[in-house]
Order: C-alpha cells, then structure tokens, then sequence
C-alpha cells in the first residue's frame, strides 16, 4: 500500500504527535543530567528542579527589592503592550482593508502605499519611532502596529475582493448603496476573515514585542529574558519561552473558538 | 411604445464582435427565454440590460429612456451560484433588500417596520415553499432551495424586469421541473417582465411566452471571432412544432463546433 493512503488512528494520531515532544524532553534532560553530573553549578542545561525553583522565585514570591511578583508583572506588561497593538492595528487593517477592496478609487489612491509599507522591515524604523514617540509605550505598541498593520490591511482588502462578483452585483439590484454596500455585504464577511488574519499575525506581532522590550524597557517578557541573559540565567530563560508560547497558543485558541462562536455560518462552510 | 426597445445594438470588444445587429421589442409581463450556444453574446446581452456592461452601438432603452449604467432595484438578478448572502438566514436574506431601500444609513429595520417587513417576507417564503427552511444559513440548503431563495430575494423588491442568468443550470433534472412550475406561477402572480438564459433548448421550448435563439448568421472559419451573433428565432411560445426545434438545434449546435474548432 502507498504510503499517502497510511491514515494513522486516533490514538496513534496523538501519540505520534505526543512522540517528538517526548522525544526533545527526553534529549534535553539526558543532555542537562551529563552536564550536571560533571559541574553542578553549570548554568547552560539546568535540570527541572533549578527551572522550577526559578518559576517559584519569579512568580510566587515577592521581588526583594520591589515587592512585586515579577513574571506576573512582566505578562501584564507585555500582555498590554500586545493586545493594543494588535488591536489598534487590526482596527486599522479593518478600515483601510474594506475602503482598499471595496472603492475603486481608494484602491487606486491608497493601494501602492500599503504594499510600500508593507515592505518596510518594520525593526529597520524602531529606532525612527524611539526617536520620535521615545522610549515609553508608545514606541513599542507602535513597532507592532506598523510591523502588523499593512499586512493586515492587505490581507482584508484581498478577501472583500475574494467575495463573489455576483453578490455585489445582486446587492446593487436590491437597491443598496456605497455605504450599505459596506456595511450589509463587506463588514459582516470579512469580520471572520480578520479574525483569521489576527491569528497569522500573532507570530509577528510577539516578535516585534520583545524585539521592543529587549531593547528599552524596564518590565515585560522580553525585557526579563534578555535582563538575565547577562547572567546566564537558563533557568529563568527556558521557564519564560515555554510560558510565552502557553500565552500564544491560548490567545490563538481562544481567536479560533471565538471565530467559530460568533460566525457560525463561516465555518460551517458557508463561503 | 413597447417596454423595451433594441435598436441596432452592437457589442464588440477589441476584434472581437459579441452581438451585431440586434433589433427587439419586448412587451411589459412578457417572459423570454435567450437560447443558443455558449459565446453568443446571450449572458453579455443578460449583463446590458442589467446595467453591467454597455452596447459599443445602438440603442438599448427602457420605456424610451436609455438603461441606467449601473445596476439597481428595478431590475432583479438570479445568477447560477452565489446570488444569496452566506452570513444572512433565509428570513434575513428575503429582508434584506426592503431594509436597504427603507433605511440608507443603518441599512437595518426595528420594531413595527421590522414585523411589518417580516410578514411580507413571510409571505414570499411561503410563495416560494421556504417556509420550513426559513432560519437556517443559506448552506444548509440545497441548490434548488437556494436558487428558490435567490428568486424571492429578488421578487420581493417588485422589479420590472427580472433577469435571470442560468439559473437552473447546476439542478437535477427533477428538481428543474419543479423550478419551472415555481417560477411560472410566480410570473403569472407578479406580471414581471422576465429574460432567462438558458443551454437547455427543450427549457425554452415550453417555458415563458418568446423564445429568442442567439446565433451567428455568418461564419469565417479561420477567424470565428469576426463575426457576431445575432436573433435569428424570435417566437411566441405555443407555436413551435418539433421541426422547428430540431432547425433550430441543428443550427446552435453547428455554431457552438465553430466556436469550439
């Protein structure tokens, strides 16, 4: 039998899924235990006790010196950061998107610029925008904003275009005009499209986040992981990537089941 | 004056010639089928009186006047796919176009003028046999249902002239019986002036009041695009013999293997 037509079962299915996880562990801890062996103090591959003793350092017990619960400070912080952005970005793409796919004429006016834009690596200007909207949180929800947005914008005016001529020619004949156009036909096809479109720039959006707050920040995800890189610190490092791709899949998640949910006819095929 | 009035009508794009010489006169309430093979300029001539494209020459008028350039809600439109809105119900789907003529701005109608429209709705639901189905999402439907909605989409906007572009071309055989009693009654109910594209000759044959056949008079079989289609059958419905129908299937068939050599 070829080997395209092999379906594996539902349990072979997860554990085959579950295998290369298992697998990293295994090798992981294999690796770290040597190490361990020969200096106890290597701070490279730390085990799981110095990881969770640093989980429960970092966010179970107060900060000596500031009293707060640092990686719970640090998520809020970057969680903020992230959600502005993200959102005053698929705002944006949502506006621009929809007036870019639907008139012709802002298509031809506004369409070039997007792409330019979209070109732009946005960490090429994060110093432009430390420069003009400083070192604050401006700048930073900002290089998530400009790093996301245009993408966005040229991801939605793509869909609305997607949709089937016929439809905008059988809404004409039931009298609409531009705007109901928008807002009868447009808008309510395109939200569930966005919404996938958010989730495609999750990945970026992270990126930009702690490329920010590596760089001037006094709290955040990526301010921690790059503060204690100094000294080395694995065991806080290892505990705060695993933690932030927690953070990505549940916000990814909750995305997908929030789509499903709200637009029922959208996933169950009707488009 | 007739309702509406070809006069002279050419469609050309570049080289090439869709429609030449194109003269009609088609009475209010009168049903007419557009038959002929595929590139004869049936759905182009479908897409002028909508308002989708304009005639290169001649007249095209409506009552006298020239036909607005663009679409709008005298003149309703059935496509073969994707004529009903995915996002909207059935109900919300036959609502839609008295919400957008009562409210320009929200686009959405409220409270007594909600109900009021809906028991209009209702009624064209019923007319049509959606009744049952009428909460549920367009794609639960099958292609008749959704072809029966995309009808009452339009009839419940009264529009004086109901295009309808293959509409039955993705049915079962069955089912297209069933379309055809619905939309004869439908027609007899509301007297709208109705064209329908059809590949089905036999459809032509029986449904509707004229049948007009698109074809090419002429053929240069080392450029097929040289020379347009034209109305070569204009017949009222009833007077047509089995003879005829194999005249005239004898020749769209010859010029649908022109098209294609």
């Amino acid at each position: 039998m070829r080997m395209i037509n092999h379906h594996p079962g539902r349990v072979s299915a997860t554990l085959l899924g579950l295998l290369p996880f298992l697998l990293i562990m295994l090798v992981y801890s294999l690796a770290s235990q040597e190490r361990l062996a020969e200096n106890p103090n290597d701070k490279l591959l730390p085990g799981l006790e110095q990881m969770t003793a640093a989980v429960d350092r970092m966010a179970f017990q107060e900060d000596r010196r500031s009293g707060d619960y640092l990686m719970w400070q640090d998520t809020t912080a970057s969680l903020a950061r992230l959600g502005m952005g993200v959102g005053i970005a698929a705002s944006l793409a949502l506006v621009v998107g929809i007036l870019n796919g639907v008139l012709p004429l802002v298509r031809a006016n506004l369409a070039p610029l997007v792409s330019a834009l979209s070109m732009v690596p946005p960490l090429a200007i994060l110093p432009i925008l430390f420069i003009v909207f400083g070192l604050g949180e401006l700048s930073k929800v900002m290089l998530i904003v400009i790093g996301t947005a245009p993408i966005m914008m040229r991801d939605v005016a793509q869909r609305v275009r997607e949709l089937p001529g016929e439809q905008l020619i059988k809404i004409q004949t039931l009298g609409a005009n531009s705007w109901q156009v928008i807002t009868r036909m447009a808008l309510p096809q395109v939200l569930p499209r966005l919404i996938d479109a958010v989730r495609l720039s999750l990945g970026p959006a992270w990126l930009f986040l702690i490329a920010a707050e590596a760089i001037a920040s006094t709290e955040g995800l990526g301010y921690r992981i790059f503060l204690v890189r100094r000294y080395l610190a694995m065991d806080v490092i290892l505990p705060y990537v695993i933690w932030i791709t927690i953070l990505a899949i549940v916000i990814d998640q909750c995305l997908r089941l929030t789509n499903r949910r709200l637009f029922p006819w959208y996933n169950a095929g009707g488009h | 004056m007739s309702f509406i009035t070809v006069n002279n009508l050419w469609k050309e794009y570049g080289g090439q010639v869709v429609l030449e010489n194109l003269n009609l006169n088609v009475k209010q309430g009168e049903f007419c089928t557009l038959v002929g093979a595929s590139g004869c300029g049936k759905s182009t001539f479908l897409k002028m009186l909508l308002g989708q494209e304009t005639q290169t020459r001649g007249d095209l008028l409506l009552e006298g006047e020239a036909f607005p350039g663009e679409p709008d809600r005298n003149r309703g439109i059935v496509f073969q796919r994707y004529s009903v809105f995915p996002h909207l119900t059935v109900r919300q789907n036959v609502l839609m176009g008295l919400e957008l003529e009562q409210k320009p701005w929200l686009g959405k109608l409220f409270g007594s003028a909600r109900r009021e429209a809906l028991e209009k709705v209702d009624a064209m639901l019923e007319s049509v046999g959606l009744s049952p189905s009428a909460n549920k999402w367009p794609h639960e439907l099958s292609g008749g249902m959704q072809q029966r909605l995309a009808i009452a989409q339009s009839l419940i906007m009264r529009p004086r002239v109901l295009l309808l572009d293959e509409p039955f071309g993705a049915l079962d055989p069955g089912i297209r019986g069933d379309m055809h009693d619905l939309l004869l009654k439908l027609w007899q109910e509301t007297g709208t002036t109705i064209f329908m594209v059809t590949h089905d000759l036999k459809e032509g044959f029986y449904l509707g009041s004229r049948l007009l056949v698109f074809d090419k008079v002429r053929n240069d079989p080392h450029d097929p695009q040289a020379f347009g289609a034209t109305i070569t059958y204009d017949l009222p419905i009833g007077q047509t013999d089995r003879k005829l129908f194999e005249d005239i299937n004898q020749s769209v068939s010859e010029t649908a293997r022109n098209q294609a050599a």
